[in-house]
């Protein structure tokens, strides 16, 4: 029997009456999206609370005594983990993935709502699972976020006990309910456009976050499988990652395990990771700044192809974390070569938006603000990634903190930049108000220039040979005394950054209720969730008719017509009319 | 209703040029429903999960410094005198492989429309598959208790043996056991009649699953038992 495609169907209509149904155990994607959202800013709170800890520590050693050594490994640890997997992932993909995807693409929800409730709940329970770990005996683990083994459940490890454990369970609900969220995501951009919407007309947006789904579901299945190989190390006794070793001088009963396999199949799946977490923001930045710009998006099919290029190739770049976990070098070779094709389409993106805004009416409002802000830094931490990306320069700056300023520069607070101009420019169509104006640019400005503050200093700490991960340098004679206070200053701006996020959360909540009304389309954005009936949408979002697509979300300032912008769904006849 | 391309896109397109014509097409890109697209999908991902059990299994027994049991001995089975290499196992592989055969057929009749065929086969292979876990469950007691192996040492060599043996066919063996899940749930659909007068979809998703789970095990045969 043939089947329907969405956009002939008849639909039927029946809205949630109780609060219940509608708020808490909703099937409503946007309800989801926000419980996503709200559920991964307070886990990255969380996160950021750590790592203001760790830095007091480096910034000004041994004058806090509630943070010993254990406690100072646990921060670094839960930091990263919750940063790259719990907001990161989650509020890219769970939060703006669920937004923003049936509405971009004109569908009334993603396909399996329930599938998607279901998704959410999974999350939160890994979530919860994750936060306990802080309550039980030995604290959280503090292995580091890569988790490597042995030292992962060796009793000299923090946290090794229950800590490792909730650890590994948490990561192994989060891929459930990953993979619950992921094909949804991909089956409804698949299979759910409305009329007139082919895959070559759907924002940027939406490429980002469908190619992310597809490499978030192909490349979880190897952290899951290394879990659960850990956590059968760890509870049952096998030797899958456990080489025969002794342990605090006695010797275990581990034999013939090989650990460099975890380091692979970690890899396999962090590697991705980067992208999983970059390509939803290469995607809305592109948007972003577009509609700020009042210009269409330059070169859009090599932006297209450049996410689903980036996104192939990251599955064959893995073994440069690995460099110095030793390999032959011609694999060294292999991955050095891959690692730097990824700079072509990478480097056509910052191309592109950088030509975007060439000659754009550019409109400096926060979201563009901040959509600036991340060209700057994913350039800055892209050109550090060339010199990781190379064998031989890798080998003397790995585990240092050039590293660590590289990650954090590139995936750290460029997709964190993403995310904020996100939310600037979404805000009024999700909740019908504006941001207030004035603290988002104070925001901006301390957090971009905070930023730099930080992670500028590390890369020359990183050249001096500063190791990362260490509690304290102590003395040592290859780092020079200027270190210290260089530290100290990292931890300064450290702790002003993590202080300004406050304005951020005061304008979300005050804005909430108190913040200026916001037109229906406020920034006269072309593509098609702004164009809903009612703003913010509505369930099943589009009132009786779905949405017919006539273009390419990008018609900014079209030659000859009047209004500086053309909707996806306006057609040629009206478009006509709008002819000077 | 079918058709992706445009009503005066030209006749006579070659395969490739569909392709081309349904992926630059709206609505949506596979003519299939969507529980069909997701159950694809969502095998793709499995592939990988086994894919990485498997090739981790390679590693390990690749790596590991005590020689590796042979499972022709460990895994033979004495019927009345002299033991038969790997007997145990190939009468699984076969009824497992028998089940997809019958599956294949409940589908064919469930797009004919046929309710009781469909529902009598889709039994068959519910009862293929938990008889296939049934004997999985004795290989996994003769191996216990008969001859010691455990996930972490067994008499015969590398420890890694019984680790990968017991977590790669326990993960098949889950599969299997909720494929017998699913395929009585639907089966009980289709004799109720959930499905008379709309699609039997539902019946190939399920299908679908089913056949995955049976190549998986073809992998995990070779690889294991045969190597």
């Amino acid at each position: 029997m043939a089947h329907v495609a969405i956009a002939d169907q008849e639909q039927e209509f029946h809205e949630p009456a109780t609060f219940i149904t509608k708020y808490i155990w909703s099937q409503d994607h946007k309800v989801i999206a926000i419980q996503y959202s709200i559920t991964a800013i307070f886990v990255g709170l969380v996160a950021l609370v750590l790592s203001g800890m760790m830095r007091l520590q480096l910034g000004f050693p041994d004058s806090f005594n509630f943070i010993d050594p254990s406690a100072y490994l646990q921060f670094v640890t839960m930091h990263g983990m919750i940063m790259v997997i719990y907001l990161l992932t989650a509020l890219l993909l769970g939060g703006f993935g669920n937004y923003l995807i049936p509405l971009m693409i004109g569908a009334r929800d993603m396909v399996f709502p329930y599938l998607n409730m279901l998704s959410y709940w999974t999350y939160l329970l890994s979530v919860i699972l994750l936060l306990a770990s802080f309550f039980v005996v030995g604290g959280p683990t503090g292995a580091g976020w890569t988790l490597y083994p042995p030292q992962a459940i060796l009793s000299g490890t923090p946290g090794a006990g229950a800590g490792i454990t909730l650890m590994l369970l948490s990561l192994g609900v989060f891929i459930v309910a990953f993979t619950m969220g992921g094909l949804n995501y991909v089956t409804t951009v698949l299979q759910a456009r409305t009329k007139g919407m082919t895959l070559m007309r759907m924002p940027l947006s939406v490429w980002g976050i469908f190619t992310a789904s597809i490499l978030g579901l192909l490349a979880f299945p190897a952290l899951l499988v290394s879990a659960i190989m850990m956590l059968l190390d760890q509870q049952v006794g096998t030797s899958f990652f456990m080489p025969a070793l002794l342990s605090l001088g006695e010797q275990t009963d581990y034999t013939g395990g090989s650990p460099i396999l975890f380091q692979h199949l970690f890899w396999f799946f962090g590697h991705p990771e980067v992208y999983i977490v970059a390509l939803p923001a290469f995607g809305i930045v592109s948007d972003v700044i577009a509609t700020h710009a009042r210009k269409n998006i330059f070169g859009y099919r090599m932006m297209v192809w450049a996410i689903v290029i980036i996104g192939g190739l990251s599955f064959i770049v893995w073994a440069h974390h690995m460099y110095v976990s030793g390999m032959n070098p011609y694999f060294g070779f292999f991955f050095a070569t891959t690692t730097l094709i990824i700079a072509v389409p990478t480097a056509i993106k910052v191309y592109n938006w950088v030509l975007t805004l060439w000659q754009g009416n550019i409109h400096l409002r926060v979201p563009m603000l901040f959509s600036i802000g991340f060209i700057f830094t994913f350039t800055h931490g892209g050109l550090t990634g060339l010199f990781l990306g190379n064998v031989v320069v890798d080998l003397p700056l790995s585990d240092t903190y050039f590293v660590v300023g590289h990650f954090h520069m590139v995936m750290g607070v460029s997709p964190i930049m993403v995310l904020y101009a996100a939310i600037y420019h979404w805000f009024p169509l999700v909740t019908g108000r504006y941001l207030h104006t004035g603290l988002g640019k104070l925001h901006f400005w301390l957090t971009f220039l905070g930023t730099y503050a930080i992670y500028l200093p590390m890369h020359y700490l990183g050249f001096l040979g500063v190791p990362r991960r260490y509690y304290a340098m102590g003395s040592t004679d290859f780092i020079p005394d200027s270190a210290e206070p260089l530290n100290a200053s990292i931890t300064v701006a450290a702790i002003i950054v993590g202080a300004v996020q406050i304005i951020f959360i005061v304008n979300l909540i005050w804005s909430l209720s108190k913040g200026r009304k916001s037109e229906p389309n406020p920034w006269g954005a072309t593509s098609l969730e702004w164009q809903t009936p009612e703003i913010p949408p509505k369930h099943l979002n589009w009132g009786e008719k779905l949405p017919v697509v006539h273009r390419w979300a990008y018609d900014y300032s079209v030659p000859g017509v009047s209004q500086d912008f053309i909707p996806q769904n306006m057609s040629e006849a009206e478009v006509e009319r709008l002819k000077t | 209703m079918t058709t992706q391309s445009s009503p005066d896109a030209p006749l006579n397109q070659t395969q490739w040029q569909m392709v081309v014509a349904d992926w630059s097409a709206d609505k949506q890109a596979f003519d299939m429903p969507w529980g069909k697209i997701m159950m694809w999908i969502f095998l793709l991902s499995d592939t990988f999960i086994f894919g990485v059990f498997l090739i981790g299994y390679m590693n390990v027994r690749m790596s590991t410094a005590d020689s590796w049991p042979i499972p022709s001995e460990v895994f033979a089975l004495s019927l009345g005198g002299d033991p038969i290499p790997l007997i145990l196992i190939a009468i699984m592989t076969f009824i497992l492989i028998s089940s997809s055969g019958t599956m294949a057929m409940a589908v064919n009749y469930a797009y004919r429309g046929n309710r009781k065929m469909t529902f009598y086969l889709m039994l068959v292979t519910a009862i293929f598959g938990a008889s296939f876990v049934g004997m999985q469950v004795f290989e996994w007691t003769k191996l216990i208790v008969d001859q010691g192996v455990r996930p972490w040492g067994n008499p015969m060599g590398a420890a890694q043996f019984g680790a990968c043996f017991f977590m790669i066919t326990g993960f098949h063996g889950v599969h299997v056991s909720a494929g017998v899940i699913l395929l009585l749930i639907y089966a009980n659909k289709v004799r109720r009649g959930d499905y008379e007068g709309k699609n039997y979809d539902a019946v190939e998703i399920v299908g679908l699953y089913w056949h995955f789970v049976d190549l998986v095990w073809v992998f995990i045969f070779a690889l294991f038992y045969l190597w």
